[in-house]
């Protein structure tokens, strides 16, 4: 065994990369409370208070401190940057100093400039002039490949979000393979899977030779750039503030690399605490020094930011990151996988305070150790930034080294990866489908010219099979407006270095979206249980509706809508499957759009429900806003109805509850009288 | 049997112990002052529900009310007995926890035929909470329109039976949060040997937009809502003169 190895126990992941196999083999499960947690050290509050102060600054400087405009960035463009290096127990910046954001044009020179100028900075024209002229980005390939049915898809808003201009992200590179095995070992076992391509050049196995040899120059430029902080990751990592150091440097790498829609994490916390528990056994570092790296690694987390245009931070309703980060669930053995460094990675949200990200996620099990569930329970109450998703349902497909990428994309670490699709607006489909698919906005013809409903009143099976009719048009211009922008992304801006920390053989998933789940369950619910008048304008366009009695509402736990919703996500799914995917990804779909929902609301006009033109839709699976009138848990139930088999990339439920209707006042209430008697004073 | 139902809760956290499903039910004899359902006061406007139906809603999502249970509350359930019986008697057989939200305003003690019907539904009501609106008859009568002897004297008679029982009470500034009131209320509660919890509910205004929407009159317009310090220190208060009566009565046995 590897020296650096000592003290672990071996396996078939001495062998093969298989970092999975190193942690069930070496994890310990802990089944106690938060009590051994140690506070923030006086390093991390002066670091914290340095990030703070630049925070500010940067909210003075409207959003944005400080910018490249020369620099293209890659993993080794830029010099060390620290805040202070003497403090700093956990090094490296995307750029040469924090706050300043780096220049990606592979996504597209347009939105690189435009981030820039929109932020008051001027990309240098020699810059611009490479990427008009003689570099080609992923934007204009996709733009150059469009039909123009998809052009006109995207100008109504149909399809929205489309990742054609910006990195597509959702990519997650199992980073923690640099600290277990580091680079050289990573390059080797490249250059194995490079020599065993088939020898016939077909058009797959030459991309396959040439993105082999990009992963392996990724992996040489992560050690030049490690080399550049003073470590040398060429060999395993040899302690906790190792495997801490290194795996931040194979993230670190991904997005100096890329600005992709969502750059998470994994799935970290436990394969840290086992270089943790062997540290504290021998006596390596103390619980406070541990907690010390952790905190300021959280903090370098906190600290990537992009480049980025006012429009993009409307769509996503920030500036988003999605640093994810896995945390908890349990094993195919039985054995939960909460450790004590699932505890320390949420105690930094007391340590350094609450913030979004990292979005840390827990991954919910009923059998998770009730110590662990209790600390969630206080970090939630205390600190509103937890994120939780079901380890019991995700488990069955994924097995128990998935992580989630975004907000709810799951997949195996290493093994899977996903092409991210942004979203069809189902709402504005329905509308299309009423009106022979003329957008009811413009009024031009943006869908195909099928008959459009006749009548005063909406007929449902009418109304259905049209819709049915007008979801397969879409799915289709959907699925292939991915499959150019998928192929233009490999082609022009390829995400190195995380597919250099995956193995040779991916499981691709092809990642669609729903947008307006619940305004078309009620809208159909509408037509089938009410009686919905048209309205048409002078040109004979639908564009408003009477709705005339009461209809059962998604939301509330009523069988009669929600298996409309249900099998609207059923149906629409299997058009997408129809559907030939690039890279033989296998389609997914979503319902998730936790933030861009105003803005789909905005593109759509009035819909059969009710729903005035141009109001925000609910949030992913929600049900509409107001229309659950039966609690929490008849809402819940009707989002728990709809298929994860259909909706494989997640299923989003935005809840928020006053804590008055969470339980009574503990100092108000007094439960077993006999029992707290002695307490009254 | 049909219900009339005002509306149904699938997360109640509040009315009882866990967490509970709700029934709201209409119709109420009383017109108290802070009621923040009065839109529950009338028969009219209600929803006609089976025991069937509402026990199906339940099982439904029974996996949340593991550690909760059923609550009908209202209005004031009673007015609506041998609708509640049977779906306490229903409930009770698949095992789950009953709980009954009442004023005992419906209590007649002097009506044989109508103890017989409560003598029922105790049998399968695993908890009353009883809300006591004031302690003193005329204070009584002047906030609900009602008097409170027979409710008291309801108290009284799940104590004989044994059927566990909650106090509540609505403490508003002005009305009920005199401290003798408060005592009495206290004192009130030690003589029973049933009572495992006491509810101190503050006043709030959240009430006050039914009110509008109804077109009617608020009637303690410009009574501001009980703080948590007041709320706390009205709960010492009763429980202190609890305390003592219940020592005194224990040493007295």
């Amino acid at each position: 065994m590897k020296a650096e190895w000592t003290g672990f126990t071996g396996g078939k992941w001495e062998k093969e990369i298989n970092v999975r196999d190193f942690i069930q083999k070496n994890y310990t499960p802990y089944d106690g409370d938060a009590s051994f947690l140690a506070g923030p050290t006086e390093a991390t509050k002066a670091l914290w208070e340095q990030v703070m102060d630049l925070s500010a600054q940067e909210r003075e400087h409207g959003g944005v401190l400080d910018m490249d405009t020369k620099i293209i960035s890659t993993i080794t463009s830029h010099g060390p940057g620290y805040l202070n290096k003497d403090l700093e127990t956990i090094v490296g910046f995307q750029t040469d100093k924090p706050f300043k954001r780096a220049l990606m044009p592979y996504g597209g020179i347009r939105m690189a400039t435009q981030a820039c100028s929109d932020n008051g900075y001027t990309v240098d024209p020699e810059v611009v002039e490479i990427f008009t002229k003689h570099r080609k980005t992923h934007n204009q390939g996709v733009f150059d490949a469009y039909t123009p049915e998809m052009r006109a898809c995207r100008s109504s808003h149909v399809i929205t979000g489309l990742p054609d201009a910006y990195g597509r992200g959702r990519i997650i590179g199992d980073y923690r393979r640099v600290a277990l095995y580091g680079v050289d070992r990573l390059i080797e076992d490249k250059q194995a899977q490079k020599d065993a391509t088939p020898i016939i050049m077909t058009e797959d196995v030459i991309r396959a030779r040439e993105e082999f040899s990009e992963q392996i120059n990724a992996l040489k430029d992560l050690a030049k750039m490690a080399a550049s902080y003073g470590y040398d990751i060429s060999k395993p990592a040899k302690n906790v503030q190792e495997a801490i150091q290194f795996t931040y440097f194979g993230y670190l790498a991904a997005v100096k690399e890329q600005n992709g829609a969502a750059m998470s994490l994994g799935r970290t916390s436990t394969f840290i605490d086992i270089y943790a528990e062997r540290d504290l056994a021998n006596g390596t570092f103390t619980e406070e020094q541990i907690q010390e790296f952790i905190d300021h690694f959280i903090m370098k987390l906190r600290l990537v930011k992009f480049a980025r245009t006012p429009e993009y931070n409307a769509l996503f309703s920030g500036d988003p990151q999605w640093v994810t980060e896995s945390i908890g669930g349990v094993g195919v053995d039985g054995r939960h996988m909460v450790t004590k460094m699932s505890f320390r990675y949420l105690h930094t949200l007391e340590n350094l305070g609450t913030a979004p990200e990292p979005n840390l996620t827990v991954l919910w099990s009923t059998r998770l150790p009730i110590g662990f569930k209790s600390y969630c329970a206080k970090i939630s109450i205390n600190t509103s930034s937890v994120q939780y998703e079901n380890d019991d349902l995700m488990r069955v497909t994924h097995g128990d080294d998935y992580a989630i990428a975004c907000c709810v994309s799951s997949m195996r670490v290493g093994k899977e990866m996903q092409f991210f699709g942004a979203r069809a607006n189902l709402a504005k489909c329905l509308l299309y489908a009423i009106n022979g698919g003329v957008d009811e906005k413009s009024g031009k013809q943006v869908g195909p010219k099928y008959r459009p409903v006749e009548g005063d009143y909406l007929d449902y099976d009418d109304v259905w099979a049209k819709y049915c009719d007008m979801m397969q048009w879409l799915a289709g211009v959907y699925v292939n407006a991915l499959n150019i922008i998928h192929y233009m992304h490999d082609k022009y801006c390829y995400e190195k270095i995380q597919m250099a920390l995956h193995d040779a053989n991916v499981k691709r998933y092809f990642a669609t979206g729903i947008a307006g789940l619940s305004v078309v369950a009620d809208s159909l619910s509408a037509i089938k249980y009410a009686k919905v008048k048209v309205i048409r304008n002078e040109n004979g366009l639908i564009t408003d509706y009477e709705v005339e009695g009461d209809f059962p509402k998604y939301g509330n736990n009523d069988d009669r809508v929600d298996e409309l919703a249900v099998n609207l996500v059923h149906t629409f799914m299997k058009y997408v499957r129809q559907n030939h995917c690039y890279r033989n990804g296998v389609p997914t779909t979503s319902i998730l759009t936790i933030t861009s929902n105003v803005v789909y609301g905005t593109a759509t006009g009035n819909t059969p429900d009710g729903r005035r033109a141009g109001k925000p839709f609910a949030p992913g699976a929600n049900p509409l806003h107001g229309r659950d009138t039966s609690g929490a848990v008849a809402s819940l139930s009707s989002v728990a109805k709809l298929p994860f088999d259909d909706a494989q990339d997640g299923i989003s439920n935005t809840f928020s509850i006053i804590p008055g209707a969470l339980g009574k006042e503990t100092e108000v209430f007094a439960g077993d009288l006999e029992i707290d008697l002695d307490e009254v004073k | 049997m049909i219900g009339k139902i005002h509306s149904l809760e699938s997360f109640g956290t509040v009315d009882g112990p866990g967490t509970r499903f709700v029934v709201f039910v209409k119709g109420c004899p009383m017109r108290c002052q802070y009621c923040h359902n009065p839109d529950t006061w009338e028969m009219t406007g209600a929803k006609e529900m089976t025991v069937e139906e509402i026990l199906a809603k339940y099982e439904s999502t029974k996996e949340f009310y593991r550690n909760g249970g059923l609550t009908v509350t209202g209005g004031e359930p009673l007015v609506q007995i041998d609708f509640v019986t049977e779906l306490f008697e229903q409930a009770a057989g698949k095992g789950i926890h009953t709980c009954l939200d009442t004023s005992g305003i419906m209590f007649r003690p002097e009506d044989p035929v109508l103890m017989e019907k409560y003598d029922r539904l105790m049998q399968v009501t695993s908890l009353v909470m009883l809300d006591i609106k004031h302690i003193d008859d005329a204070e009584h009568r002047k906030l609900t329109g009602q008097p409170n002897g027979n409710i008291l004297a309801f108290a009284r008679y799940l104590n004989e039976k044994q059927v566990p029982m909650w106090i509540r009470h609505v403490v508003v500034p002005g009305i009920t949060d005199k401290e003798e009131y408060l005592v009495r209320l206290g004192e009130f509660m030690a003589e029973l040997d049933n009572v495992k919890a006491l509810d101190v509910l503050p006043y709030h205004t959240m009430g006050i937009v039914k009110y509008e929407n109804l077109g009617m009159e608020y009637p303690l317009k410009g009574v501001p809502p009980l703080s948590k310090e007041e709320a706390i220190k009205a709960r010492n208060t009763i429980l202190r003169a609890y305390k003592v009566h219940h020592v005194k009565k224990t040493s007295e046995k």
